[in-house]
């Protein structure tokens, strides 16, 4: 039987000629993340182990990003905890304020992940990598502080769903709406403990943007890791980005999918996830009047250079409507000084928006944009769990940044060619 | 090693927000982070949960962020096991890691109710509700696991691996 994408990637570092999903393994890391959260947590517990030494200062990368710039001193002094541990430690890739931004935009814009390698990270949103052909999950803090020390994890294997996805996304629909049309129709533990490995002829139609995006969401359908193709467009940015040598690994042709699910891109509509799961899926036309507070483009999943772009389509020469708050968060620093070259930023002001530094904040309720109860925002952040943002009694829709920004305009939940027809 | 408590019932997909908001993972300190455990699903919990207590819940338990806070503050809440239809994937993970029993059963998931009187046995995976007279087979779990959790957690059982080299 042949194995999926993941599955030899997974055997690879695990020096195993193969593997079988269910089988459960030690895998050597290539990269080990946390960040300025689950980093204390995992530096408190590596004390606790014999040995003390990191397994390759060179392979772990500490980014203080979710409630930095420090938020209170609770946050300064777990962000000093991190940054005095790397230092200790020599670690290469601790970036400080000022030369951070969120990790799952910053690692790969770093150079620091390439296809074909495994990474563990003390976040869920680990598995966006898989948008390079890499292996990449989220972990804990015990595990991450393990993988540091001991440079490997264990992992059970993971059986794969085969998503193919074929044809070209219309005007205004992005990646961001291609996750959510799948949760929407997988749930929120659709694929658990699974692989998402997308395949098929549309995905040369989408950018590495939407990619990452699309991968960064595979834990909101419960994946282990959502994986994707490495084909011109992936290298074109591996080399822009890094001097790591990459593998390319592709499934074997008779590797087996517990499921496969083909999706016509060009079929899917502008898509909106109701509070309070991922999978309350609506496409915009079906949504109806949704009255909006406050508007936040950014974050790990969709603070990216195109991602501001399309924002800034939708947003020049217009305001925003009044009384809404619109925040945007560029995700890196170089994403930040790209968009003031491009004059993304002057169109934000313009229109009325605050623009932030690069920070995890407002999604996951940290700072810099909390909501009050009975408010109501449109993000394109990756979760509206009950309280995520705010007040357990906030609301969050989740969509793309053409959704958000076309929101910001009008008020409420609405579609970017609504304000250009 | 066994398990006996009163019953703490919960739906579909408890997320780590609910379990532990973001606006409280500034501090990593158990105690104060079980003072919060639950709060944004059911604010009574701290106010009745007591030692030994069990958690019982349906699909997809802990799904969300990977913040290990959520089992810790739910461990140090307390609670001596959770029994849930299925786990996500980290909080799977972390549970294990750090030593917080878990345990796969559909079956007690659907028939336990809040308030039930359980015991759990974990060599066997046997669980018992004493208020109903029931028992249910839970999963056991892979060698490698119980390994673990024997150890305590993952730290303890790496350690003890460096000692045996």
């Amino acid at each position: 039987m042949g194995m999926t994408m993941t599955q030899k990637i997974l055997a690879a570092h695990a020096n195993l000629p193969e593997v079988k999903a269910g089988q459960l393994i030690e895998a050597n890391l290539d990269l080990v993340l946390a960040n300025d959260i689950t980093g204390p947590v995992a530096i408190h517990e590596v004390q606790r182990l014999k040995k003390k030494t990191v397994f390759d200062k060179d392979k772990i990368a500490l980014v203080p990003d979710h409630f930095t710039p420090n938020k209170d001193i609770k946050s300064a002094e777990h962000c000093k905890c991190l940054r005095e541990y790397a230092k200790d430690h020599d670690i290469t890739n601790y970036f400080e304020v000022g030369e951070m931004g969120i990790e799952h935009a910053l690692l790969p814009e770093k150079g620091l992940i390439v296809a074909g390698e495994t990474c563990i990270g003390a976040d869920s949103h680990t598995c966006t990598y898989g948008a390079l052909g890499a292996f990449s999950t989220g972990v804990g803090s015990t595990d991450m502080g393990a993988g540091m020390i001991t440079g490997k994890a264990w992992f059970k294997v993971p059986s794969a769903i085969k998503f193919v996805l074929t044809g070209k996304p219309k005007e205004w629909v992005s990646g961001k709406d291609v996750i959510l049309h799948i949760i929407g129709r997988i749930g929120v533990d659709g694929a658990l403990y699974k692989s998402m490995e997308f395949v098929g002829d549309g995905i040369k139609n989408l950018t590495m943007d939407d990619r990452f995006t699309i991968a960064n969401m595979a834990i909101e359908a419960g994946a282990k890791n959502g994986i994707f193709p490495v084909d011109e467009l992936t290298i074109a940015y591996m080399k822009e980005h890094s001097s790591k040598e990459y593998t390319i690994y592709e499934a074997d042709e008779d590797a087996e999918y517990e499921q496969t699910i083909t999706i016509d891109l060009s079929e899917l509509e502008p898509t909106v996830a109701f509070p309070h799961l991922p999978e309350n899926t609506k496409t915009v036309k079906e949504a109806g009047e949704v009255k909006i507070d406050q508007v936040v483009i950014g974050s790990c999943t969709n603070g990216r250079i195109g991602d501001l772009r399309i924002a800034a389509k939708v947003l020049e020469g217009r305001k925003v409507a009044k009384g809404m708050r619109a925040i945007v968060f560029p995700a890196t620093q170089a994403i930040y000084l790209q968009a003031i070259e491009e004059g993304l930023i002057q169109i934000f002001i313009k229109a009325g928006c605050v623009v932030s530094t690069p920070t995890c904040g407002p999604c996951l309720g940290g700072h810099m944009g909390i909501l009050a109860a009975g408010e109501r925002a449109a993000s394109t952040t990756n979760r509206n769990f009950v309280g995520r943002m705010g007040h357990v009694e906030s609301e969050v829709y989740l969509c793309s940044p053409a959704v958000a920004a076309a929101s910001a305009v009008t008020g409420k939940i609405s579609e970017a060619s609504e304000l250009f027809s | 090693m066994k398990a006996h408590g009163i019953v703490h019932k919960y739906g579909d997909n408890v997320d780590t927000d609910v379990i532990i908001p973001a606006r409280y993972l500034n501090s990593s300190d158990p105690k104060e982070l079980a003072k919060k455990c639950m709060e944004d699903i059911d604010k009574e919990f701290v106010h009745r949960v007591k030692p030994g207590d069990i958690i019982v819940a349906n699909k997809n338990f802990g799904c969300g962020s990977s913040r290990e806070h959520a089992p810790i503050a739910i461990k140090a809440s307390g609670i001596s096991c959770v029994i849930a239809e299925t786990f996500a994937r980290i909080f799977y993970r972390n549970a294990i890691n750090i030593g917080l029993p878990i345990i796969e059963c559909e079956e007690a998931a659907r028939d336990i109710d809040a308030g039930n009187e359980v015991e759990i046995d974990f060599d066997n995976g046997i669980i018992t509700n004493l208020t109903k007279g029931k028992s249910y087979q839970g999963q056991s779990f892979p060698e490698f696991m119980q390994k673990i959790m024997k150890a305590e957690g993952l730290i303890n059982y790496i350690n003890e691996q460096q000692e045996a080299m």
